[in-house]
């Protein structure tokens, strides 16, 4: 090959490889990125402004769409920023609910992003079963909630329904199957792969010193030796009822990571199960009475969880009035979506740059709201 | 770095769902069965939908408008509007069905519907589906999903052994908080102003309390009303009855709330918060005849209007029935005063002791005044005649209350009989048990009325309370006869059982059955079925005319007589908030005839 010369690469907004439309302007040569900048503001629709001019209720089942993929952490962060600034305490019976609800979440979310991580690497196969079995998961939130993707589910004062114990049971029999059907089979097609391992090890590598810079979470930092878990560290809903393990790596690449998310489905069947064989009878929801005139006091609250891809917080800003007066949106890729970019990236191949984006849970609707 | 198992043979599991029956279903030869909860397509009971908008009110997506629709029932506490969803916007929440303030708004459990029509998308939901086929319901409101307020708070009032013993009002009010609480229970359909017959802008005072701004709910509640102390007594409170919580839960407490702001304010700041310190005058005169709600009424929005007004009132106090009918355990005077105070603040002269037609004439007040408004009520008792009501222990309970109010010392023997089913029985009942409880230690006051108690006139919590109070009641029978003794003092009053109270035509027909008679042993009998006016004051000069026993009047109470306005029990109710509507009418009514 002669001199090498730097061309300007789209990567996305429209692109199958790129989680959302969202873009990545990036320079190569060879086959090597040399530098790149985000390119986002295609899926900008103002959520946090919409946000400050609806009564508490409506943002219920605008949240949600914040993350397609896992609508359920939004529901529940912006109830508990609720519950934090009223002082409201919340039922049991509800918090196990809501714990049984966000580890199915979890589950689901894991399950199609290793898919999505296998489409990025022209795995077609699995990425086709990662949607159907995530599509088991929705049949049961639609049982429960009356939803396929979008729940609004968990609510200010607790859960919409309660859950039958048919369901419960429902829920019981398809972990069984997912434990010792499905999981066995993407362990074969998927991690068991060769040509997979070899695209992803060493890939996308990130260090614990940056991405503790950074302020990455979730798996992407766990891949990095350290147990950083908000379900452990400031216990929500249920978590401090159960009993589960925090998977950790060292080696910071696409491999670990994905490893990592499987790993996590295991320990998230394990939560799932203590929860409904432990689930306490009560009641699922506080009445806080007539839904258009919700109002809490002045105050503001952070509150943050686990989501699959890490931590997820909302600042929210009451001044005692029938709306929030402000809501901001920690979305935990937002940090590597939009500046990881530029340092991280270039180095990366070209056929990697996908795998670089959806191994470390890049997911625009987060950052781009 | 990591060792881990590999194979390049273990993808090869995928091969065995070549043998494998596939996982998806084919649409649209086979349908997608949803789950029982699924939020599919509206479908809305529309007889039982009110067309509240509170469905639309909550769209968090704006997917709801309210539309008129022809052939739907409008009832009072109806709306001929219904919801119109535009699927392309609605986001399938559920938050309308959640909230509908009947439960007719449900979704079905249809996965699918196409359609190359475009409008069709937008649409009204009725009891079949957007499919227009029977379908399963899906989603449905179930308790933990409820996002209406059902319940009410609940009112302190002294319990009914304190309550014999003393004319002390009963009813405590609501604190603070509990009035807040209670005003955010309201969706602000509006339902209840149509009730109103004073169409007052209840959502609007209700949000006032809520906002904790109690001079905008002052202002809100002045708009309509000039006498909501008493209001928020003693008002008959239709809107209540139809307040659309009331379908699934119990009405919003509107007439507690209208108490409690105006509790709340001080008399002295009142005319800085309506904007009333400095009226302009208006050169000319109207005369008002009856200090009653109506005349009050009349006089406050006149006077607005910076019209000179002058009010003839019989009585040495202005009030009218308000003050002479009503007892003060249900409306205390000092309250009664402090919304007339602020009429006579405003600058109305008020004349007492002034009966029209004896002290002075219709005519000469006619001389000296631009226009006239007579409301002078119905302050006459009317009597069963049946035999023995010429004697001495036989009373009208319009007589008696109005001495009560007085201070007058009234007759009061041991055992009492009541004739009568309406509020005004109530009164009459519950004021004679005050006293014989006081004079005699204990109750022994019993009620009579043709009407069975599921249809007597009276309010039922004014039945419960008098129950209470130790009050008795005998209802469904006729009075037959008072039997005197010799020695001319009652001794029974002899009943026939009522068999029916009104004809088919529902016209007061009553029908006895003479074979049932029932003879209950009394010292004294008191009257109250019913009260009548004397328009004898408008004299043979003047050629009034009458509809039924009524002053014949148009929209804004305007008599057959250009300059001659009327209102008040004798053209409409009797009630008070009819008399405030017909004084508010006929306020505007005089203003367009002294303009023209
Ligand atoms: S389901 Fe939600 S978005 Fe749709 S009409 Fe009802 S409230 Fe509006
Ligand atoms: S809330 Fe219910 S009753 Fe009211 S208009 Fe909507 S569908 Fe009808």
């Amino acid at each position: 090959m002669g001199k090498s010369k730097r061309t300007e690469m789209f990567f996305g907004p429209n692109h199958p490889g790129v989680p959302g439309n969202y873009g990545i302007n990036y320079f190569y040569e060879g086959d090597t990125v040399v530098s790149a900048e985000p390119n986002p503001g295609h899926l900008h629709r103002g959520f946090e402004k919409l946000m400050e001019e609806r009564e508490w209720i409506k943002n219920t089942p605008l949240v949600c769409r914040i993350c397609v993929m896992e609508p359920d952490i939004n529901e529940m962060v912006y109830a508990m920023s609720f519950e934090a600034i009223g002082e409201i305490k919340i039922p049991k019976r509800a918090a196990y609910i809501r714990s049984i609800i966000l580890e199915l979440a979890r589950i689901q979310a894991h399950i199609f992003s290793i898919g999505g991580n296998c489409g990025a690497i022209g795995l077609y196969t699995a990425m086709q079963w990662g949607v159907l079995t995530r599509d088991y998961i929705l049949d049961i939130f639609e049982e429960i909630t009356g939803g396929r993707v979008y729940h609004i589910y968990i609510r200010p004062g607790g859960v919409r329904h309660d859950i039958e114990d048919v369901t419960l049971q429902k829920i019981l029999d398809l972990l069984n199957d997912l434990e010792n059907n499905r999981m066995p089979e993407f362990q074969k097609l998927i991690f068991e792969n060769p040509i997979a391992q070899k695209r992803w090890k060493n890939t996308a590598v990130l260090n614990q010193e940056d991405a503790l810079s950074l302020g990455v979470t979730g798996p992407a930092l766990r891949a990095t030796g350290l147990e950083h878990d908000v379900r452990k560290l400031m216990p929500y809903a249920a978590y401090d009822q159960v009993d589960f393990k925090v998977p950790t790596g060292e080696d910071g690449d696409a491999w670990t990571r994905l490893k990592l998310k499987k790993d996590e489905i295991f320990q998230s069947i394990k939560i799932i199960r203590q929860l409904v064989n432990n689930i306490p009878a009560g009641p699922v929801s506080l009445n806080l009475g007539n839904a258009l005139k919700y109002k809490i006091p002045a105050g503001e609250a952070y509150v943050k969880i686990e989501s699959s891809r890490g931590e997820y917080g909302y600042y929210v800003v009451s001044d005692g009035g029938l709306k929030p007066y402000r809501v901001h949106v920690r979305g935990t890729s937002t940090p590597l979506g939009l500046y990881g970019v530029e340092t991280l990236l270039p180095g990366c191949r070209i056929e990697d740059v996908p795998v670089w984006a959806h191994s470390l849970g890049i997911c625009p609707p987060e950052f781009d709201r | 770095m990591s060792k881990d198992k590999s194979s390049i043979f273990s993808p090869a599991v995928s091969f065995k769902n070549l043998f494998k029956k596939p996982e998806t279903i084919k649409v649209p030869e086979e349908n997608k069965k949803t789950a029982k909860r699924y939020r599919g397509f509206h479908i809305n009971d529309l007889d039982k939908c009110i067309g509240c908008g509170t469905c639309s009110k909550i769209c968090d997506n704006k997917a709801i408008k309210m539309v008129e629709l022809e052939n739907v029932k409008t009832e009072l506490g109806q709306r001929n509007e219904r919801p119109k969803i535009d699927y392309g916007r609605c986001c399938w929440c559920g938050l309308c069905v959640d909230i509908c303030t009947t439960g007719s708004l449900q979704f079905t459990q249809d996965y699918t519907y196409i359609n190359h029509d475009a409008e069709s998308f937008s649409y009204i939901p009725d009891n079949k589906n957007i499919n227009k086929i029977e379908s399963a319901i899906g989603y449905e409101r179930d308790q933990d999903s409820e996002l209406l307020d059902l319940y009410r708070i609940e009112m302190q009032e002294l319990d009914a052994e304190s309550r014999v013993q003393s004319f002390m009002e009963i009813v405590k009010g609501f604190s603070k908080k509990q009035a807040e609480k209670e005003a955010s229970r309201c969706v602000e359909c509006d339902i209840c102003t149509e009730a109103c017959p004073a169409s007052m802008n209840i959502p609007e005072y209700i949000r006032g309390i809520y906002d904790e701004d109690l001079e905008e709910s002052l202002k809100q509640i002045y708009e309509d009303n000039p006498l909501p102390e008493v209001c928020g007594r003693i008002c008959t409170h239709n809107c209540e009855s139809i307040c659309s919580i009331s379908h699934r839960g119990e009405a919003v407490s509107i007439r507690w709330l209208k108490r409690y702001a105006v509790d709340n304010v001080d008399l002295a700041e009142y005319n800085k918060i309506l904007g009333t310190e400095k009226i302009h005058q208006v050169d000319k005169k109207v005369a008002i005849i009856g200090a009653g709600p109506a005349g009050l009424s009349a006089a406050h929005y006149l006077k607005l209007m910076g019209y000179q007004i002058t009010v003839f009132e019989a009585e040495s106090k202005a009030g009218g029935m308000m003050r002479y009918g009503i007892p003060e355990y249900r409306l205390p005077y000092d309250k009664l005063d402090k919304d007339i105070n602020y009429i006579k603040n405003l600058g109305v002269e008020f004349k007492f002791n002034i009966r029209i037609g004896k002290d002075i004439s219709l005519s000469d007040i006619k001389k000296e005044y631009d226009a006239v408004f007579a409301a002078t009520g119905l302050h006459n008792g009317r009597s069963t005649r049946i035999p023995g009501t010429e004697n001495n222990n036989v009373y009208q309970a319009i007589y008696l209350l109005k001495q009560i109010t007085k201070g007058e010392e009234i007759p009061l023997t041991k055992k009492i009989v009541v004739i009568g089913g309406g509020n005004v029985a109530m009164d009459i009942a519950r004021s004679l048990a005050r006293l014989q409880k006081k004079k005699y230690g204990q109750v022994n006051v019993l009620v009579t009325s043709l009407e069975t108690e599921d249809i007597m006139p009276a309010d039922q919590e004014e039945i419960e309370e008098a129950r209470e109070e130790g009050v008795d009641f005998e209802p469904g029978r006729g009075p037959k006869e008072i039997i005197v003794s010799e020695d001319g003092s009652i001794s029974q009053i002899c009943t026939n059982c009522c068999v029916s109270v009104f004809d088919d035509d529902m016209n007061f027909n009553p029908t006895f059955d003479d074979q049932d008679i029932q003879n209950y042993e009394c010292d004294m009998v008191v009257e109250a079925i019913g009260q009548a006016g004397d328009n004898s004051y408008i004299d043979d000069n003047y050629d009034i005319k009458y509809e039924g026993p009524r002053i014949k009047v148009n929209d804004k109470q305007q008599t057959s007589l250009p300059w001659l306005f009327a209102g008040g029990d004798i053209v409409r109710g009797p009630d008070v908030i009819n008399g405030i509507k017909t004084g508010h009418n006929a306020a505007q009514g005089i203003d367009e005839f002294l303009k023209n």
